[in-house]
């Protein structure tokens, strides 16, 4: 068995390729497990990173880590094709400690735009050229970079609550125009938790928005940098994308801390993965769904309502398998904490039971939602995001997909059991809000697909070879100075991970890149020149989790 | 369902309703009838102190703040959609506007840039106004009590009335919490008394100290601040 699609895979580009292609701007090497990786000067990166991208493909700028070592600062660009995803390279570019200053990618990537501010906000590096060099998470007036080495978190900060710009100042753009200002935010319904949206309109019209971050921003890096491996970091992932997508990021800190400690996983658990994952993604899209409806229409009722009570279901589900409705906390390094519940046919029934009834669920918000024209008029062609546009903004998941971007982590660059099962990865072509709630919705069902056939594998699994988890020590101590990065695609898109290890039982840098994060970043791309009813309606189709976006 | 007294009311009150109708006189319409009145009888007066009765009112019709904060807000949504329906409670309308509620649910982690907002937010809140911490962030600051970014819990920012835990309280326990929190306005019972380590101040009135003098060239003196002093922090 296998995928119904293959991965439409490209030439490699092998590593002789990149050196020749890269020469003498490489000063030396350093390779990561999961890609080969280059040190060039901090004044090579645009001319570098455009090669890359226009010379070997490599058009997906997935992730920047920063850091500071004892005698240095780091910026790692993690690149990847969107073509195939398991093509990576790692571009390195140290600077020096009295001079953090590095060339910014942001004119060759436009998504480094905000990978380039949390940079410089949480470890203190500087871009040079860099369009709009501000803080993103932390407050403007904070003191100091929080990730850096000599960082006193003791210290007192000062935080001020100055009023945002005055609405009715008449300008915003010029003394001629006839702009006016709105906040949208950060307590407002439509934000779906704490986002600052800075709008200027014309009329009705949104000229310009600015996104204000970082009102969540709860140090996810930082508690993963004192926690150890084996058990105290695999609680966090639950919190970044907290819509029930729990197993989906548990997957993520599995996956890269796995392939570190190199640690092989029992086939049997890999299956209960798949499914919880895929009950995880289920239960994340009908949220999307829910509030959706209740950002275009004010459904507070129907449609709602009609999310939560399948909700429910899958949450019962996952509790009777996990032990807890939203924080699961189930994965381990190697598997899985435990086995299906007793009596386990029960538990298959009910799950079975569930999947019987949801193509009829499904065919309810069809008729509700993406066949009824008023929902029709709110997104057909609003919120138009162009593929080329999300590809240099670093969209993924549904988002790009509902663009027409046929990339899915499950299948091209696949883990846990996604390759032995059939199924399909839903794009759609039409780059509106309408797309994206298409694609959500027919990922419902192809997720209801794989957690059939898990079930089918569960059931007959021999009752003797059902092993849930590896031998893994007690302590993991990988080796000093390894360092990896790993995505997996989680309910938003894909979501990974870079660790490097210090030679103790913690990380020495653990660093996540959110899709909700770059997905937000496009969102000026997609609502100038709407109304600013589409400006809602584009938000709510984003799907973010502010959990996730700040961290 | 039709408004017509139930037969049992009818008949065992039959005397008094026959009192009332006479009091009432001829003409109104049958659907002023309520049951409640019929159970009342000839007497429909109920004696209570003022202040009770208000009280009474007030727990039994919250209006909750339409407020999310971190992860306990998809619970919070939980226990008003379906199943868990807080409105059984006489509190499932979420007011969009603080202006409108009475009921403020934190769910979540405070972080310092949020702070200084939800001080605003609720000091827009009409009097009396409740707080209902949800999660263990609103108690201590829960599993990221160590973030460098990360208010040590929601009472040192403002009062409140009923701390929930859990990381996150299922919706039963939240529920729990808004009973116990209906319990105590009936009662009459006061808001606890805290200790706000954080408030909004003017910057000028800050004392003078080396931050302070560093951020005077970017802050306005009349510019509402919060001081965060991490290190007193529990
Ligand atoms: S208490 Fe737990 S679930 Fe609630 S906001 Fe905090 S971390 Fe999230």
């Amino acid at each position: 068995m296998s995928t119904d699609i293959e991965p439409p895979r490209t030439a490699e580009t092998t590593e002789d390729e990149l050196e020749a292609l890269i020469g003498d701007r490489a000063i030396a090497r350093d390779d990561h497990l999961n890609a080969p990786g280059f040190v060039i000067n901090p004044d090579d990166v645009q001319d570098v990173l455009a090669d890359l991208r226009d010379e070997a493909g490599f058009d997906h700028l997935s992730c920047l880590t920063a850091q500071q070592y004892e005698d240095r600062y780091e910026s790692i660009y993690h690149m990847k094709k969107y073509v195939d995803p398991t093509q990576e390279v790692s571009v390195v570019v140290p600077t020096t400690l009295d001079e953090p200053t590095s060339q910014s990618a942001e004119p060759v990537f436009r998504t480094a735009d905000w990978h380039e501010r949390e940079a410089f906000d949480l470890v203190g590096i500087d871009y040079e050229g860099h369009p709009d060099p501000r803080r993103i998470l932390l407050p403007e007036t904070w003191q100091g970079h929080p990730l850096s080495l000599d960082y006193d978190q003791t210290k007192p900060q000062v935080v001020t609550l100055s009023e945002y710009e005055n609405p009715i100042q008449p300008d915003h753009i010029d003394s001629e125009s006839d702009t006016m200002f709105l906040n949208v935010g950060p307590h407002h319904p439509a934000t779906h938790g704490v986002l600052h949206i800075k709008t200027v309109l014309d009329g009705e019209t949104v000229l310009d928005v600015d996104p204000d971050i970082g009102y969540l921003h709860r140090c996810e890096e930082q508690m993963c940098q004192q926690g150890t491996y084996r058990h105290q970091i695999m609680p966090y992932p639950d919190r970044w994308d907290y819509v029930s997508s729990g197993l989906l990021n548990e997957w993520a800190y599995a996956r890269v801390a796995e392939d570190l400690a190199d640690i092989e996983v029992p086939e049997y658990a890999q299956v209960i993965r798949t499914m919880g994952a895929e009950l995880c993604r289920i239960a994340s899209h009908m949220l999307a769904l829910g509030t959706f409806a209740l950002d275009v229409y004010g459904d507070f009722t129907a449609v709602f309502q009609y999310a939560f009570r399948d909700r429910e279901v899958i949450q019962d589900i996952l509790e009777d398998l996990t032990g807890q409705r939203l924080m699961f906390n189930y994965f381990r390094l190697g598997g899985v904490a435990w086995d299906l519940p007793e009596p386990r046919e029960e538990f298959i029934a009910q799950t079975r039971d569930f999947l019987d009834e949801l193509p009829a669920k499904v065919d309810e918000y069809n008729d509700l939602l993406t066949t009824n024209e008023i929902f029709q008029i709110r997104c057909v062609d609003t919120g138009i995001l162009e593929p080329e546009v999300a590809k240099e903004y670093g969209c993924t998941g549904p988002v790009a997909r509902g663009s027409g971007i046929d990339y899915d982590l499950r299948r091209d660059d696949p883990y846990g059991y996604y390759e032995n099962l059939e199924w399909d990865v839903v794009t759609e072509d039409g780059c509106d809000n309408y797309s994206r709630v298409l694609v959500r919705m027919r990922e419902v069902e192809e997720s209801a697909k794989i957690i059939e056939q898990c079930l089918d594998l569960i059931e007959e699994w021999p009752e003797d070879e059902r092993e849930v988890q590896a031998n893994v020590p007690r302590t993991l101590k990988p080796d000093p100075d390894t360092e990896v990065y790993r995505a997996v695609e989680g309910a938003k898109g894909e979501l990974g991970i870079y660790i490097r290890s210090d030679g103790t039982d913690k990380p020495g840098r653990f660093k996540i890149r959110s899709p909700c994060y770059h997905n937000l970043s496009v969102l000026e791309q997609m609502v100038q020149g709407e109304y600013i009813p589409d400006l809602v309606a584009s938000l709510g189709s984003l799907d973010i989790v502010l959990g996730e976006v700040d961290r | 369902m039709s408004n017509e007294p139930r037969q049992q009311i009818h008949d065992s009150t039959a005397p008094s309703t026959d009192t009332r109708d006479a009091r009432i006189g001829e003409g109104l319409d049958n659907r002023f009838n309520s049951k409640l009145r019929e159970a009342f009888g000839a007497s429909p007066f109920i004696l209570t102190k003022f202040d009770q009765f208000m009280n009474w009112v007030r727990g039994n019709s919250m209006f909750m703040l339409q407020f999310g904060i971190a992860c306990c807000s998809i619970e919070m949504m939980s226990t008003y959609a379906i199943k868990h329906d807080i409105d059984r409670f006489g509190a499932g309308v979420p007011r969009a506007s603080p202006r409108q509620a009475d009921v403020m649910i934190v769910p979540g982690t405070i972080v310092s840039k949020f702070g200084p907002r939800m001080k605003r937010v609720y000091d827009q809140m009409p009097e009396p106004k409740f707080v209902v911490g949800m999660g263990s962030c609103t108690i201590s600051g829960g599993p990221f009590q160590e973030g460098y970014n990360v208010v040590k819990g929601a009472e040192e920012i403002i009062p409140v009335d009923i701390h929930v835990p859990g990381c996150p309280p299922r919706p039963e326990a939240l529920v729990y919490g808004v009973l116990k929190l209906q319990e105590r306005i009936k009662n009459s019972e006061s808001s606890p008394v805290v200790v706000k380590p954080y408030e909004l101040e003017q910057f000028g009135d800050l004392p003078q100290d080396e931050l302070v003098q560093k951020l005077a060239s970017e802050i306005d003196e009349d510019d509402l601040v919060m001081r965060y002093n991490w290190a007193d922090s529990p």
